[in-house]
């Protein structure tokens, strides 16, 4: 262990800087996240995921904000366990009757001001699982949504740029409880 | 394959079920099978239902390392809407039994558990697959198995968990720190797949197979195209079965590196995970550049595949493997070392080999136990049968023991890798799909990273899918969790749920 932990002080860090396509965008949205952020919530954002039905996929790529490329910490946003502790709510798949209740709960639980975020394609409308009888629609069918981000999954850049957005959005109009 | 086509001795089908067989059964006969299953005669591959009638597929895992396993598919009608319960002989059946319940209306007969599974009691409909009836929407309690004994607690977790999980409910009964009864309840993830199937073309129904769930889409797409190639008599071009082959083989090191460091994780030794997440990241952006795709979704369709790997790819794998070999042997060589770590993981979380075997566990949860099966070594499909590897075996049967057939597979992946990059023959990556212009049915059985998958449908004369059932292997690992956990203290069940990893959106389709 040792070795690995001297190489690891030795070497470059892997975290990237912004992912490339939105570069100047999420420059900006960085730019702007220190004072933004700082005056309204203490420079952070505590993200509480809930999985409202999805296939697993959204998850993986959420997952792969913590790793060291994505990094999401260093922007203030962190997973936390528990509803009663979160600003935004990470909303992934379609929402089955089953999970309906489940879904309304956690949002009930979530202080005021809080954020939705609906992710993924399936999140948006029910994606291809629209019309089962086992399925409600998208988030917003059950909860109101401020931000849907689109894909299937929705890559680690495009949940960055869009929670980056979600931050500066937040400062213009919050939510009221 | 005399013995288990003997032991059906039913009726033939009036059209054509590849690359398996399917025979019509008498009650008695079924009934039979329930009880040669409880015996250890045959593997459950599979039980669910269809119009007026329940499937249930079985096959013999061999008698030694080198024997092909053999496969055949049961079928019951049931016109008075009852069959013989196999769960009254078969523990592993029972779930699939309240699942054809809760779907088709159909009654097991005598079985020892009629609760329902999927149906929380929310969906508007009884029995959609079935006879559909209204219902209302107001959700119906839940009956959970009992505990007693002086000073049980339960404990209640999920379906909203703490970590970023799918969706689904524990429910525990423990005397102070240690568990003493563990139930599972899901269905949460129930999106309605095999109704949205039913109905759709076999290109649509392809769309819903690779979204069955997320971290297997390459190795559902690979069994659902599998079985619609059978069905229909379908030869993909060779190039695409090495394609496809790449494809599994990244997916599988993929979650397996996941996996391994999400183990360590919950066993609070954050520098495993953070290095296995660095070299997953790699792999899932050398997919990405190969097929434009990061988890693959929607590259192997029926026919072959949709991307072909081209110059910069193919020296994009070339240069991963070299580097996940140089690094993932460093962190091996870590996990082995750090025994605090294997404090957590030696002897917790046991899965019996006994249960392994009862329960036809697939994958490393099978393979940790004792149970020797890989469904590209027992029943090969291409191009596995012209490919070299192990299929590693472990006995102990705990957390550790499952961390290692992953570690051993990742080494076996990277090892098929190097094979199909210096093998792989040029040519084209898909053929056209012509319909049968007569009802077809197939079947497939795919080895994902997290065990066997298998996928059975029926196909009418125009290409319109009438029935099409995914099995996932996370049905026959679920409920040997319960198991496992029995006697382990509260804090070890995510080590030991992480280890087994079981789908929640595969089991609840």
């Amino acid at each position: 262990m040792r070795k690995l932990l001297f190489e690891n002080l030795i070497r470059s860090p892997l975290t990237e800087g912004v992912p490339d396509p939105d570069r100047s965008m999420l420059a900006e949205l960085a730019t702007s996240l220190g004072r933004v952020a700082r005056e309204n919530l203490g420079r952070s954002l505590s993200i509480r995921e809930i999985d409202a039905g999805s296939c697993n996929g959204c998850e993986l790529e959420i997952h792969a904000l913590s790793n060291a490329f994505y990094d999401i910490e260093r922007f203030g946003l962190r997973f936390v366990a528990s509803p009663r502790h979160a600003d935004v709510l990470l909303v992934t798949g379609p929402v089955t009757r089953n999970m309906r209740e489940a879904l309304e709960r956690t949002y009930n639980a979530t202080p005021a001001p809080k954020w939705v975020v609906a992710v993924g394609d399936c999140a948006s409308d029910g994606g291809c699982f629209a019309g089962s009888y086992a399925v409600v629609g998208g988030v917003s069918a059950v909860v109101p949504v401020d931000l849907h981000l689109a894909g299937c999954p929705p890559s680690p850049e495009t949940l960055l740029k869009g929670l980056l957005a979600l931050i500066e959005h937040s400062t213009h109009s919050f939510r009221s409880p | 394959m005399p013995s288990l086509i003997k032991a059906l001795a039913g009726t033939a089908l009036p059209h054509a079920h590849h690359p398996w067989p399917r025979r019509i059964v008498d009650v008695e006969t079924w009934s039979a099978l329930g009880g040669q299953l409880a015996e250890g005669r045959w593997t459950l591959a599979g039980l669910w239902g269809d119009a007026g009638a329940v499937h249930m597929a079985l096959y013999d895992i061999g008698r030694d390392e080198t024997d092909r396993s053999e496969m055949a598919v049961a079928t019951l009608p049931c016109p008075t809407g009852q069959f013989p319960s196999i769960a009254r002989h078969h523990a592993p059946a029972h779930r699939l039994e309240r699942t054809i319940s809760d779907l088709f209306g159909l009654e097991p007969v005598s079985a020892p558990d009629n609760r329902p599974w999927l149906d929380h009691g929310r969906w508007c409909v009884r029995h959609p697959l079935g006879t559909p009836t209204e219902s209302s929407d107001q959700g119906s309690p839940y009956a959970f198995l009992t505990a007693e004994g002086e000073g049980l607690h339960q404990i209640a977790v999920g379906p909203v968990h703490a970590g970023i999980i799918e969706p689904g409910h524990f429910r525990f009964t423990a005397n102070g720190e240690t568990v003493v009864r563990l139930e599972e309840r899901f269905g949460y993830a129930h999106k309605g797949v095999e109704s949205l199937m039913a109905g759709a073309s076999f290109e649509r129904a392809a769309h819903f197979a690779a979204r069955i769930s997320g971290d297997s889409t390459v190795a559902y797409s690979i069994s659902y195209s599998r079985a619609v190639e059978a069905a229909l008599g379908i030869e993909v071009p060779v190039r695409a079965h090495w394609l496809r082959a790449l494809m599994a083989e990244l997916e599988r090191i993929a979650n397996h590196l996941g996996d391994i460091g999400s183990v360590c994780n919950d066993a609070a030794f954050a520098l495993m995970h953070a290095h296995t997440g660095v070299l997953r990241e790699h792999v899932l952006r050398q997919s990405n550049n190969c097929f434009g795709h990061r988890l693959m979704m929607d590259k192997v369709v029926p026919g072959g595949v949709t991307a072909d790997l081209d110059r910069s790819g193919e020296d994009g794998v070339r240069a991963l493997l070299p580097m996940i070999r140089k690094a993932f042997s460093q962190l091996v060589e870590l996990y082995d070392e750090t025994s605090s770590l294997q404090d957590r993981t030696v002897g917790t979380g046991t899965l019996s080999h006994t249960l392994a075997l009862q329960y036809g566990c697939g994958g490393y949860v099978g393979r940790a136990s004792g149970r020797s099966f890989d469904a590209r070594r027992n029943l090969a499909y291409p191009p596995y049968d012209a490919l070299r590897f192990d299929v590693p075996l472990f006995n102990e049967g705990d957390v550790n023991a499952r961390v290692w057939v992953r570690i051993r597979e990742v080494e076996q992946s990277l090892g098929l890798i190097d094979q199909i990059m210096a093998e792989m023959p040029p040519g084209e990556i898909s053929v056209a799909v012509a319909q049968a212009k007569e009802t077809r049915e197939g079947m497939a059985l795919v080895e994902g990273f997290r065990g066997d998958i298998l996928c059975w449908l029926r196909l009418d004369p125009t290409g319109i899918i009438e029935r099409c059932h995914l099995r996932d292997p996370s049905w026959f690992q679920w409920p040997v969790l319960e198991a496992a956990i029995e006697g382990n203290i509260v804090a070890d069940f995510p080590l030991c749920n992480k280890s087994f990893n079981c789908s929640y959106s595969g089991h609840d389709l």
